[in-house]
């Protein structure tokens, strides 16, 4: 029996599930096709907060770091170290750190925006956002690949050295379709994915939850709420584990693009 | 019953990618009892691929929410 039919049992009206309207919310100047919306507005906030906090966590340093700056250098040690000095390989990194540093502080706080009270909203779950973001690496990597090698010698590149004469076109279409089209499109598309399917698992506990406590009228449905708003409180720390996952993930991929383009093989 | 068909669409595309998933972190946590010294470049590469696997249950969840 769903969700729907079990609430409409209850006496209810119905149970109406969430879906991709609970993503629109326009604030203001929508008298057009064009509104200044929630995530717009959070994404302004993020970014605030991320240069205040850098700037008064990295105003005085000290040799011995306080708990302020134990953390700010613990994520930038994470993002310099174990991603790009790991991936793009001690030669070169250092001028793609700023880069990096920037997607996974920016990412995370947009995801962490997503449970912190008041926000409650992810905002990598409008397509535009993780899209531009995007974007911005495939310009970068193909750039830095086109500027390296020449755009012939950069498309020559892109087949593995070492294969039958024959089986060059063919792998050379895969490979295009993979750098042109798979890799920019995956690489939004997971993040984007990832936040809206928790936001509406969240959105759907909770006010699933709501509904039978208060909207039902029979009682198992009202005591059946409190597993409800249990799972709700899961998922929230499930969430906060892919919200990291997902801000290293897109940082981690990021930088293996861009080393793609800098190696000297393929 | 009544409902969308696309969402059974996205429960089959999730099938392949969880057991993908599964044997990529089975795989990882192998590798990391047999030398647990290669835990940090093991972890980056387990990562790696979960995030290529897991591209595919994505494109089914957006898929499913196009063709409704």
């Amino acid at each position: 029996m769903s969700l729907g039919m079990l609430a409409a049992a209850g006496g209810g009206e119905g149970f109406e599930a969430p879906g991709q309207d609970i993503f629109w919310w326009p604030l203001f100047g929508t008298s057009g096709a064009f509104a200044v919306t929630r995530p717009a507005l959070v994404l302004v906030i993020s970014a605030v907060v991320i240069a205040v906090v850098l700037t008064l966590a990295t105003r005085r340093l000290t040799v011995v770091p306080g708990k302020g700056q134990m953390l700010t250098e613990a994520g930038y040690g994470l993002v310099r170290n174990s991603i790009a000095r790991e991936i793009i390989g001690s030669h070169d990194f250092l001028r793609f750190v700023p880069l990096l540093f920037t997607y996974f502080t920016l990412i995370l706080l947009n995801n962490l925006f997503g449970v912190i009270p008041f926000f409650q909203y992810p905002t990598m779950g409008r397509i535009a956002f993780p899209l531009v973001l995007a974007l911005v690496v495939f310009v970068i990597y193909h750039f830095l690949g086109i500027k390296r090698r020449g755009l012939g010698g950069y498309l020559a590149s892109l087949i593995p050295p070492g294969l039958p004469g024959w089986i060059k076109p063919f792998v050379f279409f895969l490979e295009l379709i993979t750098y042109f089209i798979t890799r920019p499109v995956t690489l939004a598309l997971r993040l984007f994915g990832n936040m809206f399917a928790g936001h509406i698992l969240l959105v759907l506990f909770i006010t699933g939850g709501e509904y039978m406590l208060l909207h039902s009228h029979s009682l198992g449905l009202q005591i059946l709420s409190i597993p409800t708003f249990g799972m709700g409180v899961v998922m929230t720390l499930f969430e906060i584990l892919v919200e990291f996952l997902q801000a290293y993930i897109f940082t981690l991929l990021a930088a293996l693009y861009i080393a793609g383009s800098l190696a000297d093989e393929h | 019953m009544e409902g969308n068909i696309a969402i059974l669409g996205y429960g089959l595309s999730a099938i392949g990618p969880g057991i993908g998933v599964g044997l990529i972190f089975a795989a990882y946590i192998n590798g990391v009892a047999r030398q647990p010294e290669a835990r940090g470049m093991l972890q980056t590469i387990a990562f790696l691929g979960f995030a290529l696997t897991e591209a595919l249950a994505i494109f089914g969840l957006a898929l499913s929410f196009v063709f409704r």
